[in-house]
Order: C-alpha cells, then structure tokens, then sequence
C-alpha cells in the first residue's frame, strides 16, 4: 500500500517545479520560521553525517589505505584497486554470481507475483481470497535468518521434507545434497526468494486490477473474449503502467541480488556460486582488513546501481511509458 | 456508481449471465479446480515449515533425530523452551531486542513525521533542499566500509545506539507521511494559527494525532524492520555478548549447527551451554524453538497490520 502512495509523489513531471517563482530568503523570513528550521535543520544535519559523510570514505579505493596513518600520510595508488578488481578471477566470479541472481531474482519475482495475482484475481469468494493472501503475505515479516533456517531444514538429506516429498514421488531415487552443490544454489535462492515475498509482491498489482474500469471487461464479454482472452488483452494492459514503474525501481537493485541469504545459505562446498559482492566486500573489508579493495568493489556497486536506475528510466521515458525521476 | 447500479444491471451480474452461457459448461469448472488446487498448495507450502518448526520445538530433542515429526510432536516436552531460558543469555537478547524494536520505532516515528511535516509546508523556505538532500538518500548509499569508519569514529562500536541512531530516519517513509498530511484541510492548520499556535505546537497536537492510520502503518513495519535486523549486531557489537540480539542469537546458532556440507548436523546433547547440555537438548530443536521465540512478536502484530494493508485491496474494490 505506501508503494502506491510513493509512486503517486515521484511519478511528477519534473518541468512543473521549476516553473515556481523562489520567494528571496530574508531575514525577516527566516525569524518568521524559525520553529520549522529547528524541526528540520538538526534532522537535516543528522543525515547528512550518516549519509552523506560517509561517502569522504571512498577516497580509500584510490589510496593504499592503512589504518595506523593520517589522511595526508596515506599513499594515493589512482585506479590501481579497481584494475586490480576486474583483473581478479575472484571478482569476476562474484560478479557474474550477482548478476545472475539478481536476475533470477528478478524474473522470478516478477513473473510469479504477476501470476499469483491473476489466479487470486480469479477467486469470486471473497473469503477465501483473503485467507490465501493473509497466508501468502506472512513469510515477508519473517528475517532472512528465520527463512533461511527453515530453507536449510526442509532441503536437509535428515528428513528435509523437500527430500521426503520427491521421494515418495518417485522423482528421485535417493535424497539429493541439495545445499552442497553449486549448480542448485541459484535456484534455491530464487526459490527462497519466491517464497518470502510472492503474497506480498502481489499486493500492490491486486489494487491495480481492483482500479481497472468493469466497463472494459464487459465490452470485452460482448465481443466474445473468453477468460484468457480478458486477462491478456484488459487486465495485463491494464496493470502495464505498474509493472513498469516496478521494473524501474527493481532493475536499480539487480546488483543488490543480496547479502543475507547467500551468506546464510552458503558454504565451503557452493562458495563459487553463492558469493556476491556484499560478500565480497565484507570478507575484503572487514575480516581481511583490505579496506581499498574493498571500498572499490562497493563503489563499483553503487556506481552500476545508480547507472542502470537512470538507463531504466531513459529507455522507458523514450517509449513513452511510465518513469520514476 | 449506485446511480449505475440502478439504472442497468451492474457488471457482476452481466459476468454471471455470460458465463454460464460461455465458453462450455467443462472450462470454468477445470479452471476453477486447477485454481483451487494452486492455492491449497500454496497454502500449504506457505505453512507446512511453520508447523513443523513448532512440532520440532515442542518434541523431545533425542526423538526428532530419529525422523518423522511433521505436523505434530511425538514425544511432548518443555525442555526445549526450559533451556534456552535457562542460561539467560537468549534472555538478555531478548531484551535487548525488545529495547531496540521500541525505541527505534518511537523515535522514527516521531522525527520521521516532525520533518514530513515541516517539508509539506509550501511556505518554508529551505523546503526544496532539504527535501532534495532526503530524496538522494534513497538511490545511493557509500557501502559497508565507508558506513564501519564513521561508526567508528562515532565511538558507536559496541554500544546499544548503534542499533538506534544510524537509522532514526527514512526518506521512504517521510514521503509516504507527507503525502498524507498533504491531504489534512489546509484550513485546520490555518484555524490553529490564527488561535496563535506556532509550527511545533500545530505539529503536536494538529498534525500528528491527524495522522494516526498511516502512522499506525509505518510504524508496524519499523518496527518488524528493527526486530529483524541482525546484520549490524553482526558487524558492530559482536563483541559484546551482552548486546547481542534475538536475530543474532539464532544466526549464530543456525551457523554453528550447520556442518560443511550446508546440511543441519544432528549429533547429541550439544545444548547452548555446558551447564543445560543435557541429551535431552539437540541443536536442532533449540533451534526450532528460538525460531518460535524470534517469531512469535511478529505473529501478534500480525493480525493488527492486517487491518491496514489489506486497506488498498478494499478502496479498489468499491469501484465494481
């Protein structure tokens, strides 16, 4: 629900601002609201210490930092850390692990909440609707390490019921060490990600459908269209413009493919598939203390993030869709 | 829409008629098993590792190594519950939880709306920068080392209001706010002056008690938030046990119990400490029951956030 009310406040044009006439700060002005600057300059103040400040610490991907010496003292290396990085087999490797996984992610998230909300969609009792969605929203409250814990268990060898149920199926002849090998790590992650988030996901496509015009899907009745039919052609372009919104934001987030559930889930024998950047940075940073190295491998991060978020919204805004800036 | 209503038959009734006559009579009746079918497994995917954890947590810790708990226990038992309460230490991190979840979510609260408030008044001067200084925070962020110095340098490091005060404020949740004081009669707040309130006062007493169901929202959800978090336990008090949180607690136990191959090893009688390490007690059902523990909060608000985020499903829905 505040995802909607979000959109509503940034999908502006943001012609109509400028065109405001700015009032000139006056003295007079400012004694006047002085009240609103102390509720709002120390906040102010306050993130821009926690916020911004910070970001001062990223001069240490272009010097050879050590701890013990003053800034004046630290040797300034240029773009040696991050020729350093993409020169790193361990990097490139943690960098496809996130990419892919972010896009798994992705996709699956996607397509799955969209699908779930078309089937919930089609549920005419009202009561049963809400018990399937009450249920399917509940795995979102839960932490990363609470989920993860119950992914571990369910795909363990020892009676994990993933195990048990392909058995009885006979989809499988023997339990499969399903956390132990890197070609299943992905898929888990996908899948636990599914897991967590599909009810919740839907949320906000099932107010789309629910602000769709009936008018429409009765037009559609009368010239025929069976239920496919309506869900193809009325209520996927009706809930266009939110998947695209959606789209936007998520694509800013595909290199945040995580942190929490690859570091929870893995383990010595699937650490090529399972580490991501995240990872990376804290095994680097803070238990190796290459703290250069590692700065540049989050700037890295940020810097992509920030990149596709504005190619995201470029290529949209150029198909004259939806966008976010 | 009653207008409508009266005048033709309304959508719903013109879905019924067709749909009998539709497609065949076979089609809406596969479809519809198919679906019901969908959901009951999603249903019961959603909730089959919760019953079971629970089972496990309320089972004898010995007998649930020998397999088979599913929907119930076997062989009924306390002890699980006993021994983690028992050494204190989970207890503390209990409270220390507890302390953190209410205190951030007050003080987030209260700051969060208190600069909404200020950034919706079209008259303030500095409302453009300010709020654009805000915004920026929600696309970037300078990453994991940058973030570790300066708490540092804060002297934060292994003190409780490094669980407060890196996070007192959220852009997200500042829009979400203004947004809906943007919706309170600008005549209300103009009465109050006139009655020769100032700012703070009309925020305290107009204001904030006007925005009390979206509050009630964003507050559930900082709440969870800081329930959950674990990660900067992990990274910046994990050297002081006795800040530890509930979340932590039960990573570093789910880290500790899971051998090499990722699987939950299952040998005997390693309990939380020596002292409760009887062989009644495995890893694996202490586990289960911190999960019960770490979860049952967030199962009580449950019901109550229900009220509010089903509120957008409803406001859709009057339109059929």
């Amino acid at each position: 629900m505040d995802e909607t009310l979000e959109i509503d406040t940034v999908v502006r044009h943001p012609k109509k601002n400028r065109k405001k006439k700015k009032k000139p700060i006056t003295w007079r002005l400012i004694k006047n609201q002085n009240q609103l600057i102390w509720m709002s300059v120390p906040l102010m103040l306050y993130i821009i210490l926690f916020a911004y400040v910070p970001v001062w610490g990223w001069t240490m991907a272009f010097q050879n930092y050590k701890p013990a010496k003053s800034f004046g003292e630290q040797e300034w290396v240029g773009l040696k850390q991050f020729r350093f990085l993409f020169t790193d087999d361990n990097f490139i490797r943690v960098l496809r692990n996130t990419l892919a996984m972010g896009l798994i992610n992705l996709i699956l998230g996607f397509v799955t909440a969209i699908v779930l909300a078309l089937l919930l969609n089609e549920i005419k009792k009202v009561f049963w609707k809400r018990t399937v969605q009450t249920i399917s929203y509940l795995p979102h409250f839960l932490s990363w390490i609470i989920v993860t814990g119950i992914v571990a268990t369910s795909l363990s060898i020892n009676d994990g019921i993933v195990n048990i149920v392909l058995m009885k199926l006979h989809l499988i002849k023997e339990p499969i060490l399903w956390l132990s090998e890197g070609k299943y790590f992905w898929g888990i992650v996908g899948a636990s990600h599914v897991w967590k988030e599909v009810g919740w996901n839907t949320i906000i496509y099932l107010a789309a459908i629910a602000s769709i015009d009936p008018a429409l899907y009765e037009a559609a009745e009368i010239d025929g269209a069976n239920r496919y039919k309506k869900m193809m052609f009325v209520t996927l372009p009706g809930i266009k413009a939110t998947i695209v919104i959606l789209m936007i934001m998520s694509i800013g987030h595909v290199l945040e493919a995580g942190f929490e559930v690859q570091y929870l889930l893995g383990n010595g024998l699937v650490v090529d598939w399972a580490e991501t950047i995240d990872i990376f940075v804290l095994k680097y940073g803070l238990a190796q203390g290459n703290y250069s190295l590692a700065t540049a491998g989050g700037i890295f991060k940020t810097v992509v993030s920030v990149t596709l978020l504005l190619m995201a919204n470029g290529i949209s805004k150029r198909l004259g869709e939806e966008r976010l800036l | 829409m009653m207008d409508n209503r009266q005048i033709s038959p309304g959508p719903k009734a013109g879905y019924t008629v067709k749909r009998s006559l539709g497609t065949g009579r076979l089609e809406p009746i596969l479809f519809t098993s198919f679906n019901t079918l969908f959901m009951v497994c999603l249903v019961v995917v959603t909730l089959y590792p919760f019953i079971n954890t629970i089972a496990v947590s309320f089972n004898e810790g010995n007998d649930t190594i020998r397999g088979g708990i599913y929907l119930w226990p076997r062989e009924w038992t306390f002890q699980n519950y006993r021994a983690i309460f028992a050494t204190g230490t989970i207890f503390d991190a209990f409270l220390v939880s507890v302390a953190r979840t209410v205190i951030s979510t007050i003080l987030n609260i209260f700051l969060t709306t208190m600069l909404a408030y200020t950034l919706s008044r079209r008259e303030y001067v500095f409302r453009q920068p300010i709020t654009v200084i805000f915004v920026l925070t929600m696309y970037f962020s300078a990453g994991l080392i940058p973030n570790y110095f300066l708490i540092k340098d804060l002297h934060l490091l292994n003190s409780f209001w490094v669980y407060i005060f890196p996070s007192m404020i959220s852009a997200f949740n500042m829009i979400v706010i203004r947004t809906y004081i943007g919706t309170i009669p600008e005549s209300l707040l103009e009465s109050a002056k006139i009655d020769g309130a100032g700012d703070f006062r009309i925020f305290m007493r107009v204001v904030f008690p006007l925005c009390k169901p979206v509050l009630a929202t964003i507050a559930l959800f900082v709440a969870v938030g800081a329930w959950n978090s674990w990660f900067d336990a992990f990274i910046y008090t994990s050297s002081r046990q006795n800040l530890s949180t509930l979340q932590y607690e039960l990573m570093k136990l789910l880290s500790s119990t899971m051998n090499s191959n990722g699987n939950p090893t299952v040998q005997n009688g390693v309990g939380m400490d020596q002292n409760s390490a009887r062989a009644m007690v495995t890893p694996l059902s202490i586990r289960a029951a911190i999960t019960v523990v770490a979860s049952v909060p967030i199962l009580l608000v449950y019901p109550f956030m229900q009220k509010y985020f089903v509120v957008g499903l409803n406001v859709g829905s009057v339109k059929e």
